[in-house]
């Protein structure tokens, strides 16, 4: 493929074509990745609001504003929701969507059907896990872990619930298997493996974990599903089943879907920090391996989850050894990041600023990470909110930072507009701030021995979860702040096709809004993906106008 | 404008190792999706040996062995019928097709007898014979239904995609030159057949 046959007018992928069918039958990458970006919000929103309401009830002793049956249901829902339709889609279906074909130089992905079906999924399956608010006995309240036997004995409707999740995990897999392929064979000319950018790889990576880690989750819902149509004992120890089993197979898939949340904000980072420093990465292959690293161990380490379930004194030892192993290769990144920034020219920008609280936050999610991992300690905080306080900030601090990060850093690309910086700064500084009012005493809490999932506690711990409850008013605010920003910023300045003088070929070689097929010819790699010797002339003779 | 003439395929070139390519990796994961089961299987057979032996031999072998013969004949006309179709022989590739989908329609008959024989018998979950069962062979017989009726499922879902090929390669789509979908449905088939490969001894020969 050489010059891609287009007219010389410059109509960008918004002015294509017009009207509401077009997004809905449309096979651009780009496009699509909008319209999981809407739907993904959505969500994000309704189960951030539904933590709201979580704090708010915890945030004296006793019940507050909920029955002890609706907190259930509600931390349910707002687990299912983060984790399926949120976290575990979000930076793949948005920013893989959008910004992997450009930063190969490919004119679309390889599936383009597959993957608009995939979006279709992902509505499909989110609207099933909504649903269950409406009919029955209400939306399910085992947790999002779907643990049996409770979740095969509850009234409330786990069986849609899990259906939902079993229709999203297809989604995640087709989107895995289009990423993989499209990388196989769509690179442009002369960009080698190890001249692909880390957020590619990062993808590329996650992209493995998806195809060969969710059939199994999927597999084991139906099985529930089935336990529970056909009044079979799978699981149930009354008939006969394993519980223990079950939660084998959970998380045989759920901890390598941790690193599916994960690897692609690391990517993300990966991309944003020598934007800003105008250095190249440092350990560009390291990187590369310890991705592929964390991939692969992650899924080895499954069993550290069940340290109290009653497991083999050598399989925990096992296990616990595995989880200090997956530790090496996600702190050598860090360590990357952070000689990355030595010596660069440092431009303090809103998408570094978020770039930067990953690093702090997903460094103190990883070290508390490995106070769970290890068993002695374990057994004293499993299943307390030293537990919640980590994964949040892993999962929030890292992806959902990244996340943001990501929105802030493609904006200018995705509308062509520049939202107000200042106050995108602003909304970051609270946002950090009421995060770690938010999940910090929760490690208090969790050490101090407070478990998890409950709508009430000891009067002890009144104070830390009262700093808490307020600082998730801050976080909203800051979260207020911030879109309210973003959407006035559609009305922005006009960007330019390189605002941030990036050297890739998202960047370089297209045009914001960038047009149907990205590129007008096939981009010639000219250097390596974070080469900034002379970028200022390179970037001045690819500019588009 | 003129570039609103531009269409997909001038872009991006049809590429027929991506395709086989992202049909390997979806073998993978339909593998993956019984491998799950298979780890069920595994585990309660270790913990209740005698009570599969004793559900096992309540498997009719015949039925069993014959629907095994039915699918590994199956997985040689759908790939003697790529190979007509590479040599361009479209009409031999399309009556292949059809010997191979009536070889799936075999086996579903099959398969309808046998289950009806062990409903008239009660086996299945909730039944008068099944309730009887010791939690043993009631977990025996709960793995045979899923995992033969996932089974099923896949075979009426291979048998729809090579109807679906077959009316393409009548219509001149599916040609000696771009052959991959036809390629792609056959790998799908001989996943269906892999399958029953494992099922068929785990159920019916091993005691």
């Amino acid at each position: 493929m050489t010059a891609i046959p287009q007219s010389g007018a410059y109509v960008n992928f918004y002015q294509e074509k017009r009207g509401f069918l077009s997004w809905l039958v449309t096979e651009d990458h780009k496009r699509i990745a909008l319209l999981y970006f809407w739907a993904i919000s959505v969500f994000f929103v309704v189960a951030f609001i539904l933590g709201l309401i979580m704090r708010l009830e915890l945030i004296a002793p006793g019940r507050t504003l909920l029955d002890p049956q609706t907190y259930n249901e509600v931390f349910t829902l707002h687990g299912v929701i983060m984790i399926f339709l949120f976290i575990i889609p979000g930076i793949p279906a948005i920013f893989g969507n959008f910004s992997l074909p450009m930063l190969i130089g490919a004119p679309d992905v390889a599936f383009p059907k597959l993957n608009l079906i995939s979006w279709y999924l992902y509505v499909l399956g989110g609207i099933l896990a909504l649903s269950t608010l409406l009919y029955g006995e209400g939306p399910a309240d085992t947790g999002w872990t779907f643990y049996a036997p409770y979740s095969v004995k509850t009234g409330t409707n786990v069986t849609v619930a899990v259906l939902a999740a079993f229709v999203l995990g297809f989604s995640s897999i087709l989107t895995g298997v289009n990423f993989i392929v499209t990388m196989h064979q769509m690179r442009a000319p002369g960009m080698s493996w190890m001249k692909m950018p880390l957020f590619p790889w990062a993808l590329y990576a996650t992209a493995w974990i998806q195809v060969l880690a969710t059939p199994v989750v999927g597999i084991t819902l139906l099985m529930i599903v089935a336990e529970r149509t056909l009044g079979i004992g799978l699981f149930d120890p009354a008939l006969g089943g394993d519980p223990v089993l079950y939660q084998h197979l959970f998380w045989i898939y759920s901890h390598p879907a941790v690193y599916i949340m994960v690897l692609p904000a690391m990517g993300l980072v990966s991309e944003l920090l020598p934007v800003f420093v105008k250095k190249s990465i440092f350990g560009y292959k390291v990187i590369v391996y310890s991705s592929l690293a964390i991939a692969f161990i992650g899924y080895f380490v499954w069993g550290h989850h069940m340290f109290t379930s009653g497991m083999s004194g050598p399989a925990r030892i096992i296990f616990s050894v595995l989880t200090f192993l997956v530790a090496i290769p996600s702190a050598i990144k860090v360590f990357n990041w952070v000689s990355t920034l030595y010596k660069g020219s440092i431009e303090i920008r809103t998408p570094l600023l978020y770039a930067l609280a990953f690093i702090f936050l997903f460094t103190i999610g990883g070290l508390t990470g490995l106070v769970v991992g290890a068993l002695a300690t374990d057994i004293h905080v499993h299943d307390t909110y030293f537990v919640v306080g980590h994964f949040h900030y892993v999962m929030f601090g890292g992806t959902g930072f990244a996340f943001f990060g990501a929105i802030h850093f493609y904006f200018p690309k995705i509308w062509g507009r520049m939202y107000n910086q200042k106050m995108a700064n602003v909304a970051f500084s609270i946002l950090f701030v009421g995060f770690n009012l938010v999940y910090f005493p929760m490690l208090v809490l969790g050490m101090m021995g407070m478990p998890r999932r409950y709508y009430d506690y000891l009067p002890e711990f009144t104070l830390p979860n009262q700093i808490s409850t307020v600082g998730s008013w801050i976080l909203a605010i800051g979260l207020i702040l911030m879109i309210t920003n973003l959407i006035r910023g559609r009305k922005g300045p006009k960007a330019s096709s390189n605002p941030w003088g990036s050297v890739t070929l998202d960047w370089t070689h297209t045009q914001s809004p960038p047009t149907l097929y990205n590129f007008e010819k096939t981009p010639e790699i000219e250097r390596g993906p974070y080469d900034y010797t002379d970028y200022e002339a390179y970037i001045k003779k690819n500019l588009q106008s | 404008m003129s570039s609103h003439a531009v269409s997909h395929n001038d872009v991006i070139h049809f590429d027929p190792y991506g395709k086989k390519l992202g049909m390997w990796l979806f073998l993978f994961t339909e593998v993956l999706l019984f491998g799950g089961l298979f780890i069920v299987y595994a585990t309660y057979r270790f913990m209740n040996h005698e009570a599969f032996h004793e559900g096992s031999a309540e498997l009719d072998l015949v039925i069993g062995a014959i629907n095994t013969v039915f699918l590994l004949t199956s997985s040689l006309t759908v790939a003697l019928s790529i190979t007509a179709l590479q040599k361009g022989n479209a009409k031999l590739s399309v009556n292949l097709i059809m010997i191979t989908i009536l070889f799936a329609g075999a086996f579903m008959m099959n398969k309808y007898y046998e289950w009806t024989l062990k409903f008239e018998h009660g086996l299945f979950p909730g039944m008068e014979h099944y309730n009887q069962l010791s939690n043993g062979e009631a977990q025996f017989f709960n793995l045979y239904f899923l995992m033969t009726g996932l089974h099923a499922i896949h075979v009426i879902v291979g048998a729809i995609i090579l109807l679906i090929v077959a009316y393409h390669i009548k219509k001149g789509n599916v040609t000696k030159d771009r052959y991959i979908y036809l390629e792609n449905g056959g790998l799908y088939w001989h996943l269906v057949d892999v399958i029953w490969i494992y099922l068929f001894p785990l159920f019916y020969l091993i005691i």
